[in-house]
């Protein structure tokens, strides 16, 4: 049964099993019925405006307008390309992973969709090497799907054709970032390219490219089923529609939960999660995975929108609630977080290969006592030296987060550099009394 | 005088590098694609190879999954699996292992038949990640397994979590990681009551249930 908090329609159904499998996904929710719709019925350019107007924002991180991307792509004959980006990988997020595993057809129906939207003939779905347990179910519907008509040539009976082929990573965070998605379904190493030209003018193989997100794509057999104005009758007027929020950490019931944008963050943290554990309290939170800045209480009544997490000065991302409660450290914490970026760094620009290696070193320092707090300040100068000056954004993704922490837990940091500091601040103040004692 | 007192190359106290002189020589021929009759590789590795180039557009596409090709039925990316990857695909092995060497699941070097990936990053590492890793190491040692800690694997809902060849488990608690590999070398189901496949929705698991 969902939470009264809880609004599902991308998980509607979805504690069935047997929607997993196509004669499940068509009976429970009438899967499908759409495609069918739009490959009969309509024209691109309809569902592409269907997708604009709905105001669906990207749920894989920036957020932007899918309609929009999807218009960008040039027009005319010519190999075009689909990419889902199921390369979840960002600490914190594990929503794609429930789309995946428990809805697979809703994907690849909306997938089909969007390749309409897009003209594109050959789709790709991009999925996390050790997501192999949902791979195998993909796998296993898109076997389905082509069985069924619905994927491969002469698509029910309409001469439109398309191919969908699930490709494995194998492990590596960067490939989340699209470009390097690119290169690395091309077959080669996962670096990012240099944009512009951004990928809906030359993306795959040199060919115009639409990447988006599982959830973004999840969400589009829907939209074109009921309409735009019937999507925008959910979450708020930047953010519209249902976001299936990931909630980890100090909390009492982590999970996947599907919500209105726009509700309360307490009700996500509090009400759904059941708050941090008997006597502790919410210390900070990432709103939106590891790379968001992290927020204090004090910004627990915020409505978790795009919009209002960005007038926080953090960002709603891909929708991962990460809460830190009173136990935990925010200095150990600030070091396993640029770790991560430290260890998935491909190398290719100095600001991020050296930037975050640099601030692994300076945060042990801080931990292990022996830091002072002038290092603090050079913490924040190489953070902000990293920020916006790389091909990507993973050097950006450490820089935000280290440095919200730097800034607003300061107090915390210096403690732990003060703690370490005392034996020799004793002596340092009294020689005499301390030779006088021993 | 001390050898940077003197005149560079003509240093009578240095060795003469013979780079210095001659120019650098390559430590191996340059490589080239080998082909298919040098290589002995198993016609099943082959066709499987061929199979995957055929679904996509540009035949290089297939590098990652020719490499789990080789890596499923050597255990490892050997030097050899990749060579024999690398004549079916038309490329020199190097271009094959330049993309080997950039993933953390494709390993170039020798592994256990098992793989045990213990989450570390965030919300594992506030929930004991770290003291679960300790007890995989532990309770595995000497086994026939590679344990290791690994960054998130996108399963924060059952932290700390666990990956034993490619199948998540958890939450799990230190005293689990002995069961779950004693169950694993047995060749039995391994923790079923823990596995991520039979886990509900985090709103239907029963009250007060984590």
């Amino acid at each position: 049964m969902a939470h009264a908090l809880e609004t599902r329609v991308l998980l509607e159904h979805a504690e069935d099993p047997a929607l997993r499998t196509l004669d499940g996904y068509k009976r429970l929710v009438g899967g499908y019925a759409t495609q069918e719709k739009a490959y009969r019925q309509m024209e691109q350019d309809e569902v592409l405006k269907e997708l604009e107007d709905s105001g669906l924002r990207g749920r894989g991180g920036a957020g932007f307008s899918m309609g929009k991307k999807a218009s960008f792509l040039p027009r005319g004959e010519m190999a075009k390309y689909l990419c889902c980006n199921a390369d979840e990988s960002e600490p914190g997020a594990f929503k794609d992973r429930e789309l995946m595993q428990r809805n697979p057809h809703q994907l690849i129906e909306g997938i089909a969709i969007a390749a309409l939207a897009a003209d594109a003939g050959h789709a790709f779905i991009f999925i996390r090497g050790e997501y192999a347990e949902q791979a195998d179910i993909l796998d296993a519907a898109v076997a389905e799907a082509y069985e069924a008509g619905y994927l491969g040539t002469d698509i029910l009976g309409t001469h439109r054709d398309l191919e969908l082929v699930v490709h494995r990573g194998a492990g590596a965070y960067i490939c989340g970032e699209e470009t390097a998605l690119l290169d690395a379904l091309e077959g080669k190493r996962g670096n990012p390219r240099l944009k512009p030209p951004f990928p809906a003018v030359q993306g795959l193989y040199g060919g115009p490219t639409l990447i988006n997100n599982v959830e973004t794509l999840s969400n589009v057999p829907r939209i074109v089923a009921n309409g735009a104005e019937w999507f925008k009758g959910f979450g708020t007027e930047q953010s519209p529609g249902t976001k299936v929020v990931s909630i980890s950490g100090g909390v009492r019931r982590p999970g996947n939960y599907e919500v209105e944008l726009g509700i309360p963050t307490r009700d996500l943290i509090y009400g759904l999660a059941g708050g941090p554990a008997e006597g502790h309290e919410v210390k900070a939170f990432y709103p939106g995975g590891s790379s968001s800045p992290v927020l204090t209480p004090a910004e627990l009544d915020l409505p978790y929108s795009f919009e209002a997490m960005a007038e926080a000065g953090s960002m709603l991302g891909s929708g991962s609630i990460i809460v830190a409660d009173d136990r935990v450290s925010i200095p150990h914490m600030a070091l396993r977080t640029a770790r991560f970026y430290h260890h998935e760094s491909c190398g290719k620009c100095t600001p991020c290969r050296e930037g975050t290696n640099w601030t692994v070193k300076m945060l042990e320092r801080v931990v292990r006592g022996e830091a002072t707090p002038m290092d603090l300040d050079i913490i924040s100068s190489v953070q902000q030296n990293i920020m916006g000056h790389c091909l990507c954004v993973l050097g950006d993704s450490m820089a935000m987060p280290v440095s919200a922490m730097v800034n607003k837990f300061r107090d915390e940091f210096e403690q732990v550099i003060a703690e370490a500091n005392a034996p020799y601040a004793a002596v340092e103040g009294s020689p005499l009394t301390l030779g006088a004692a021993t | 005088m001390s050898p940077v007192d003197g005149p560079g190359i003509f240093n009578p106290n240095l060795p003469v590098d013979q780079a210095v002189t001659e120019g650098r020589v390559p430590p191996r021929a340059e490589q080239e694609i080998p082909e298919l009759h040098e290589v002995d590789c198993p016609d099943e590795l082959r066709e499987r190879i061929e199979e995957l180039m055929a679904r996509y557009p540009d035949r290089r596409s297939a590098s990652i999954p020719a490499l789990w090709a080789v890596q499923e039925r050597y255990g490892w990316c050997t030097p050899e699996g990749i060579r024999q990857a690398a004549a079916v695909m038309r490329f020199t092995p190097a271009e094959l292992e330049s993309v080997a060497s950039f993933y953390d699941l494709l390993h170039t070097d020798p592994v256990g038949t098992h793989r045990i990936e213990v989450c570390t990053n965030i919300s594992c590492w506030m929930r004991g990640g770290d003291e679960l890793l300790d007890a995989f190491v532990a309770a595995g040692e000497g086994a026939d397994a590679h344990i290791t800690g690994f960054e998130c694997l996108g399963a924060c809902d059952i932290a700390p979590m666990v990956s034993i060849d490619q199948r998540y488990y958890g939450p799990l608690e230190p005293n689990e990681a002995a069961t779950a590999i004693e169950q694993l070398l047995a060749g039995e189901e391994v923790l079923p009551e823990k596995a991520l496949a039979k886990r509900p929705l985090a709103a239907d698991l029963p009250e007060g249930g984590s």
